[in-house]
């Protein structure tokens, strides 16, 4: 799950971790009345939306005065920014984020994340701060510095302190730099952080250590025991269809194609999209619905599928292991029925029972096609939608 | 024979009692499995009576710890139904009470719960597979975990896999054509787990009775681009791969917590690059890996040695 920066910030200014006053504005004059409080000679005007690359889109600006501060804001509430992150429909900016401005002497980099090479949290850094560390790291590796960090004893004083030396922190800043690690790191664990990325981090010229920015992500598998962290989910910022199958436990990711898929099993959602597209055809969304997919679910499934308006047709996959192939067609069936299928409907059925599944398709008298394997049934839908 | 299990060993269930748990351990009965009881903390002592199709009624007891379940049923595997908050705890205890094999099927555990897990490990005996996982089977001789049994056929392939679903997919492929399995180990979907592909390849390698490997992967991480380099320089058997994922968007989990595309790393096309790189031949399509294999082992005159 994502946040937004001002939320980052305030997650990580409960550890201890040094950030810029700020406050967040859903209006211009909230953005007015901020940086009236604020009262900093220079005021930072942030959009805050889910996506990185707000900078370069123009989401982030300076300010000199409250008429300034008034300005920026209506200019930027309701803009829609296009960031490299966004895809070219972009984001609306709904809320910004009022910000002291500081008089910054060097940028630095400081990310933390689960490696799975080694199955521990490692934190990196480099001298390299603003850019994005994936272009670093392609352009030059040796300026990325990592400690893996041991689970029972957390990172170490003495790993913190050989990072900020070995991204040249200023030598009398580098007990602050690590400080600030150390309470990184705490914070990242004690959340349940998937990544956890400080870019910039900077060094100002009345010599604090602070974070200019803060993206904070979370492993969605432990939300369970951090009520506080769910209350920050912004659904402005999910696909609605999105949202609504996690209403219903099913794992459902819009893309922008006009083939939708329902499947059961993750590999076996994503290798049916790529055999639709292997034929020519683009598929609308990634759908698993489990290995127990009730009627209710399959049912569901449909009406979130058939609510993308691109959908020209749906390709039902289903490798029936432990359900039984006339359970899931009956389901099939009804869904299609109760949603008031009118596309259509390529269905293939492999597992127990698959001559009685076959059977409850065909005589439904609705308009399903049933398919022999999945590259029968991507062929047909491929051909079906065109 | 086979890797990491036979017909021989015993299992145990930790979370048997569960609704999940009953269900899958009575598909294990009914495979030939010899499930020997099962735990749950706080019903120690009681039993659970289980009835097969057959009409038999098998009656398994229940223990309040790992421990006393494998002193009392010299059970050397267990497998994990547990819900997720709490089964990196049940891993643990697992580990502790020396158990051989501990199979996680459990799904949804907090990464940092599967770190602390790992760190657990390390220097004890016990192999982990999963979590997130469809478990390990012997066609036709044991199997532990939730795929469907029927599907595969005793033979001498061997496949590992992320992916639970594309598993059945391949083993379906390939019983279809009379080509059997010798064993089916799902690896699973997470970033932080058990055992990884080289582990599983190792032991293929090692056995005699598996001819050739299927090797099944997805996006995300580089746990593919360092079994082929593996492969390359030590495996001494056919291998066919497929991955999956070759049309996701970057930054978007496609349901695994696993697969995701990160800053660019990890995409389809880097691996199945890297596989041919190293000698491996790749599935054009999921529809397509047993045929693939089927073609690679024609090819090399050895089609009628898989047929025995």
């Amino acid at each position: 799950m994502n946040i937004h920066e001002y939320q980052g910030k305030e997650v990580l200014r409960q550890y201890g971790v040094t950030v810029p006053r700020g406050k967040v504005a859903f209006t211009v004059e909230e953005a007015v009345e901020a940086a009236k409080e604020l009262g900093s000679a220079v005021t930072v005007v942030k959009a805050q939306i889910h996506a990185g690359g707000r900078g370069k889109a123009g989401g982030v600006k300076i300010a000199r005065s409250l008429d300034e501060v008034r300005q920026h804001a209506s200019e930027l509430l309701g803009k829609v920014l296009v960031t490299h992150q966004t895809g070219p429909e972009g984001k609306e900016v709904k809320r910004l984020l009022i910000e002291e401005g500081c008089d910054i002497k060097k940028e630095y980099y400081v990310g933390v994340v689960v490696d799975r090479g080694t199955g521990r949290v490692v934190m990196m850094a480099s001298e390299e701060g603003g850019t994005e560390i994936e272009e670093v790291a392609a352009r030059s590796p040796e300026k990325i510095f990592k400690e893996v960090i041991d689970p029972l004893t957390g990172l170490l004083p003495f790993q913190a302190r050989r990072l900020a030396y070995n991204i040249n922190i200023p030598n009398e800043l580098v007990n602050k730099a690590a400080d600030f690690m150390m309470k990184l790191y705490k914070a990242f664990v004690d959340k349940d952080c998937s990544l956890a990325e400080i870019n910039p981090l900077v060094v100002t010229g009345s010599g604090e250590v602070m974070a200019l920015d803060a993206k904070l992500n979370f492993d969605s598998n432990a939300l369970f025991r951090h009520p506080e962290i769910l209350e920050l989910r912004d659904l402005d910022e999910e696909d609605e269809k999105e949202i609504q199958a996690s209403k219903y436990d099913l794992s459902y990711i819009a893309l922008s194609g006009n083939i939708g898929c329902m499947v059961n099993g993750a590999g076996l959602a994503m290798a049916t999209m790529d055999i639709i597209k292997y034929y020519g055809g683009e598929p609308a969304n990634f759908l698993d619905v489990g290995g127990g997919a009730s009627k209710e679910k399959v049912t569901e499934a449909f009406k979130i599928i058939l609510s993308d308006p691109n959908v020209k047709g749906i390709f039902v996959n289903i490798f029936g292991g432990i359900m039984r192939c006339d359970v899931i067609a009956e389901g099939v069936v009804a869904a299609a029925r109760e949603a008031g299928l009118d596309k259509p409907l390529v269905v293939r059925l492999e597992g127990t029972n698959v001559q009685l599944g076959k059977e409850i398709l065909n005589k439904s008298g609705l308009n399903i096609v049933a398919a022999d394997s999945m590259a029968d049934g991507a062929q047909k839908i491929v051909q079906l939608v065109k | 024979m086979s890797i990491l299990i036979d017909k021989n060993t015993k299992v145990i269930t930790q979370g048997i009692t569960g609704a999940t748990g009953l269900f899958h351990t009575k598909g294990a009965l009914e495979y030939g499995t010899q499930v020997v009881g099962g735990t749950t903390p706080g019903k120690g002592g009681q039993k659970v009576d289980i009835t097969l199709d057959s009409g038999k009624t098998v009656s398994l007891p229940v223990f309040n710890t790992v421990r006393e379940a494998k002193e009392a049923t010299g059970a050397t595997a267990s497998v994990i139904y547990v819900a997720a908050p709490f089964a990196a705890d049940a891993i643990m205890e697992a580990v502790e009470a020396e158990m051989d094999l501990v199979i996680c099927i459990t799904e949804g555990i907090p990464v940092l719960d599967m770190v602390k897990v790992k760190r657990y490990m390390e220097g004890k005996k016990t192999r982990l597979i999963g979590p997130n996982c469809p478990g390990i089977i012997v066609p036709e001789e044991i199997k532990i975990g939730i795929m469907p049994g029927y599907i595969h056929k005793k033979g001498h392939v061997g496949i590992v896999s992320r992916s639970g679903t594309l598993t059945y997919e391949a083993v379906h492929q390939l019983s279809t054509n009379g080509i059997g399995q010798s064993t089916a180990v799902g690896i699973g979907g997470d970033p932080v787990k058990g055992m990884e592909f080289i582990d599983v390849l190792k032991l293929f390698n090692e056995d005699p009775d598996t001819y050739g490997v299927i090797l099944i992967g997805e996006i995300g991480g580089t746990a593919e681009e360092e079994a082929a380099e593996w492969i390359k320089a030590n495996m001494k058997k056919p291998v066919v791969g497929f991955i999956g994922g070759a049309t996701a968007p970057p930054g978007k989990r496609m349901g695994h917590a696993g697969a995701i595309i990160s800053g660019g790393k990890g995409t389809a096309a880097e691996k199945i690059a890297k596989l041919k790189e190293c000698g491996i031949r790749v599935a054009p399509t999921p529809a397509e890996i047993g045929s693939t294999f089927i073609e690679l082992i024609k090819e090399r005159g050895e089609l009628e040695k898989y047929l025995s």
